[in-house]
C-alpha cells in the first residue's frame, strides 16, 4: 500500500472532525483498557511474566540466525517448505507464484499484518485470484476497500450502522427487507456467506503469532475460528511470518500466550490457539496436503544491533494503541501505513524509511502509558525520541520547529541571560493574566492558545524556587 | 544455488552482520542446542499447581466463564445418553458426526436409540460434532485437541455445535503440563499436525467491541467430563 504517513498532520486533522469515526473510537478506552487492567490484576504473576517475556525475546533475537535455522530444519522434517523473502515485493511475488502454480481461483485468508505489509491482496487480484478475508473485521474493511485501523480489531473505526450499509450494498443476493439492526444479525450474515468460501478455497493463508524452533510449528491465535477453517479445509496452507516471530520452545510460546491475550483483549487465552506442524499426516482425514512458511525480513535484520532492536520483541497485542491518547483521538488510518499507534510510530520508519514516516514519532505526548502496558516492556517513548533525533539530524524537521529550537538553544547556552529573561517573562505574564490567572493571548504561541488558555506563571521561575529550596 | 537458498543466505548473513557474530561460534551453537533440548519451564502461575480434583474444578469453572457448558458423567456408558439429552434440550436433530477415536468407538451408542452417528471429517451440513480431548488445561479452562487419523480437526470448527468428551485424569494444571503429555506420546520435539487449544465457543468483538458468539466456529461448546469415582483423588 502507498504510505501517507507524511501527511499525518492533515490525516489527523481530518480524523478529529469525522463524527462517525469519533463515535466508533469512543469504544476503545471503555472496552480494551478496562479489560486489560482486570486481566492483569487477576494474575498475581503477570508482572514477572512480562519480565520473562522480555528475556525470552531478547535471548531469541541475540541468536536469531540459529533459531531460524533450527525452525527451518524441523519444518522440512515434518514435510513442509520454508521460503525466504528479503523484501515485501519478493514475499508477495512468492505467494502469488505458489497460488498460480496451484491454479488457485479463490484464496481464503486469516488475519495477517504481514499480508498487509506486502500488499498481498492487490498482488493476488492482479493475477485474477480472489482473496477472501475471513476475520470478520478484515472482511468488513475488505468490502470497503480499506486497510485495518488496529492490530487486532481492524474495523474498530466503524459503527454498526456503517457496517450494515456495507452489507446491504454488497450482499445484494439477500432479501432487502432483512433486519440487520443488531451486531448478532451482522455476524450471522457474514458467517453464512464465508462458510461457502472456506469450502471453495484452493489455498488458505494465515499469519503466525509465533514460530517454534523446537518443533517447527507455527501458531495462530483467533477468537472466531476463522484462521482454523482457513488453514484446515483448502489443499494448501501458506503461513506468512516475519523473522522475529520465532521463539525457542513450546514453554516459551506458552509464556507469551499468557501475556498476549491478557494484554490484547483481557482474556486468559484467546478462544483458539492453534499449533500447526507440517502438512496432513498419513491417515489424517482432513488438513492441508501442503504446508509452506514464508519468512519475511523486509528491513528487520538491519534493526538488530541498533537502538531499535528491542522493537522486534513486539507481539502485536495492540495494548499500546489502546492506551495511547493520540491513537484514541485519531484512530489508526491517520498513521498512513500498516502499523499505527506507538508501535507503528517506532516500526514504520524502520520499515519504509525515515523520509516517508519520520513524522510519526512526533505523534506522541510522551505520557509513557504505552511502555507501561507493553507486555514485552518495549521502551517505546525512548525509541520515538531516537527517531526525533534522527529526523532532526537529517534536516527533516520543519523550518519553524528548527528555528524555534535554534533560538531556545542560543538562550540555553547563556545561562545568566536566560535566567534574567525568564524571570522577567514570568513576572510580565503573571501581571498580564491578572486575577484570572489565565492567558488567552501569548506572543509567538497563537496556535497553542487558539484552543485553550495558558495558566499564568506564579511569578517565580523554577530555578529561583530551586535556589530558595537549597537555602532552607 | 537456487533463489531461495540465496535469499536465505542473505537474510542469515545480514542477521549475523547486525549482531556482529560468527556463523560457527561453538558457544552460541551449544547454548541454542541446549535450550531447545532442555525446554525448561518459565514461571508457571501458581493457580496451575492444584491436585487432579482441583484441576477439574478449576477447568470447569473457567470453561463456564467463557460460555462453554459442562456436565459430569461417572461411566462411559452414560455418554451416548448424555449427548442425546443435550441435543433434545437445544432442539437439535439427533444426528452427530464423530472421529474414530477408540474411546469413542467403544461407547455403547446403541443405548441412545434415536441417535444417528456418522464417522469422519466434518461436512458442511453437519450440525453437531463429537470429539475426544487429548487433554485439558485448568488454568484457563482450555481443551487440548490433537489431530490424527481418528480425530479430524474439522470437527472442532465446522459444525455449529461441538461436544467434547474429556477424562478427568487428563485435566492438567498448566500448558506446560499438557506439553509434557504431548511429548510423552509423540516424542521430544515432535508434534501432531495440529494441536488446537480451545477455550469456549467461537466469538467476535469486531462490531463495536460487542461480544457475539458463533462467529465462524461453533456457537455452542459442551464438555462432558468423565469422572470415574476412582480417578478423582
Amino acid at each position: 500500500m502507498e504510505p501517507t504517513s507524511k501527511n499525518f498532520k492533515s490525516n489527523a486533522a481530518g480524523a478529529l472532525t469525522d463524527a462517525q469515526l469519533q463515535r466508533a473510537l469512543s469504544n476503545v478506552p471503555r472496552g480494551f483498557v478496562k479489560k486489560r487492567a482486570d486481566a492483569a490484576a487477576a494474575l498475581p504473576e503477570f508482572e514477572q511474566l512480562r519480565d520473562q517475556g522480555r528475556e525470552i525475546k531478547n535471548h531469541t533475537l541475540e541468536h536469531l540466525d540459529l533459531y531460524l535455522e533450527a525452525f527451518e530444519e524441523k519444518v522440512v522434517e515434518a514435510g513442509g517448505y520454508v521460503h525466504w523473502a528479503t523484501t515485501a515485493q519478493e514475499a508477495c511475488d512468492l505467494v502469488v507464484r505458489l497460488c498460480l502454480d496451484r491454479e488457485a481461483q479463490t484464496v481464503t485468508k486469516g488475519k495477517s499484518m504481514i499480508s498487509e505489509e506486502i500488499g498481498l491482496n492487490a498482488g493476488l487480484e492482479k493475477m485474477n485470484i480472489e482473496p477472501v478475508e475471513t476475520d470478520l473485521g478484515e472482511y468488513i474493511i475488505q468490502l470497503r476497500g480499506e486497510t485495518p485501523s488496529h492490530l487486532i480489531a481492524p474495523a474498530v473505526h466503524l459503527t454498526k450502522e456503517q457496517i450494515e450499509a456495507d452489507f446491504r450494498r454488497t450482499h445484494t443476493e439477500l432479501p432487502e427487507e432483512r433486519n440487520l439492526d443488531e451486531p448478532a444479525s451482522l455476524v450471522y450474515e457474514a458467517r453464512q456467506i464465508l462458510r461457502q468460501k472456506y469450502i471453495d478455497a484452493d489455498v488458505g493463508i494465515t499469519g503466525a503469532n509465533f514460530l517454534i524452533a523446537e518443533t517447527g510449528t507455527s501458531v495462530i491465535v483467533t477468537n472466531e475460528g476463522n484462521g482454523d477453517l482457513t488453514q484446515t479445509l483448502p489443499k494448501t496452507h501458506i503461513v506468512l511470518a516475519s523473522i522475529e516471530k520465532v521463539v525457542p520452545t513450546l514453554e516459551d510460546a506458552s509464556t507469551l500466550v499468557r501475556l498476549l491475550a491478557r494484554s490484547a483483549t483481557g482474556q486468559d487465552i484467546s478462544n483458539y490457539t492453534t499449533f500447526s506442524t507440517g502438512p496432513r499426516r498419513r491417515g489424517d482425514p482432513d488438513g492441508p496436503q501442503e504446508y509452506h512458511v514464508v519468512l519475511l525480513d523486509n528491513g528487520r535484520s538491519s534493526m538488530l544491533g541498533t537502538e531499535f532492536q528491542e522493537m522486534l520483541r513486539c507481539i502485536r497485542c495492540g495494548a499500546c494503541l489502546n492506551h495511547c491518547p493520540v491513537y484514541q483521538a485519531v484512530g489508526g488510518h491517520a498513521y498512513g501505513w500498516v502499523y499505527s499507534g506507538p508501535m507503528g510510530s517506532v516500526l514504520t520508519p524502520n520499515l519504509i524509511g525515515v523520509n516517508e514516516a519520520g513524522h510519526l514519532p512526533n505523534a506522541s505526548t510522551f505520557c509513557g502509558r504505552c511502555e507501561e502496558v507493553c507486555p514485552m516492556r518495549i521502551p517505546l517513548p525512548k525509541m520515538m525520541r531516537h527517531w526525533r533525533e534522527r529526523e532532526f539530524e537529517k534536516h527533516l524537521t520543519p523550518f519553524a520547529a528548527r528555528r524555534g529550537l535554534g533560538v531556545w538553544a542560543w538562550f540555553a547556552m547563556r545561562p545568566k541571560f536566560y535566567q534574567r529573561v525568564t524571570r522577567w517573562a514570568a513576572r510580565i505574564l503573571k501581571w498580564r493574566a491578572g486575577r484570572s490567572g489565565r492567558l488567552a493571548n501569548v506572543p509567538l504561541a497563537g496556535g497553542w492558545v487558539k484552543y485553550r488558555d495558558l495558566p499564568a506563571p506564579q511569578g517565580k521561575t523554577f530555578q529561583q524556587m530551586w535556589k530558595e529550596r537549597d537555602n532552607v | 544455488m537456487s533463489d531461495n537458498a540465496t535469499r536465505r543466505e542473505q537474510i542469515l548473513g545480514r542477521i549475523r552482520t547486525s549482531l556482529n557474530v560468527d556463523a560457527d561460534s561453538m558457544e552460541r551453537l551449544e547454548l541454542v542446542a541446549d535450550r531447545l533440548e532442555d525446554h525448561k519451564r518459565n514461571i508457571v502461575p501458581d493457580r496451575a499447581s492444584g491436585t487432579v480434583a482441583q484441576n477439574v474444578k478449576q477447568f470447569c469453572e473457567r470453561m463456564e466463564a467463557v460460555n462453554g457448558t459442562v456436565e459430569h458423567v461417572k461411566t462411559p456408558s452414560e455418554i451416548p445418553g448424555a449427548i442425546a439429552n443435550y441435543l433434545r434440550l437445544h432442539n437439535l436433530p439427533q444426528k452427530i458426526r464423530r472421529g474414530s477415536d477408540p474411546a469413542l468407538e467403544k461407547l455403547p451408542w446403541g443405548k441412545a436409540r434415536s441417535l444417528e452417528v456418522a464417522v469422519g471429517a466434518a461436512r458442511k451440513t453437519d450440525e453437531v460434532s463429537v470429539s475426544r480431548a487429548f487433554a485439558a488445561v485448568a488454568e484457563s479452562g482450555t481443551l487440548v485437541m490433537t489431530s490424527g487419523s481418528d480425530n479430524p480437526t474439522s470437527l472442532n470448527f465446522l459444525p455449529e455445535n461441538h461436544i467434547v468428551v474429556v477424562e478427568a485424569g487428563r485435566v492438567a494444571g498448566s500448558y506446560e503440563d499438557a506439553w509434557d503429555v504431548v511429548r510423552a506420546v509423540y516424542g521430544d520435539g515432535e508434534m501432531p499436525r495440529t494441536v488446537n487449544l480451545i477455550s469456549g465457543p467461537s466469538r467476535t468483538g469486531d462490531i463495536e467491541q460487542k461480544i457475539e458468539l458463533g462467529a465462524h466456529g461453533p456457537r455452542r461448546l459442551h464438555v462432558i467430563v468423565l469422572n470415574r469415582p476412582s480417578s478423582a483423588k
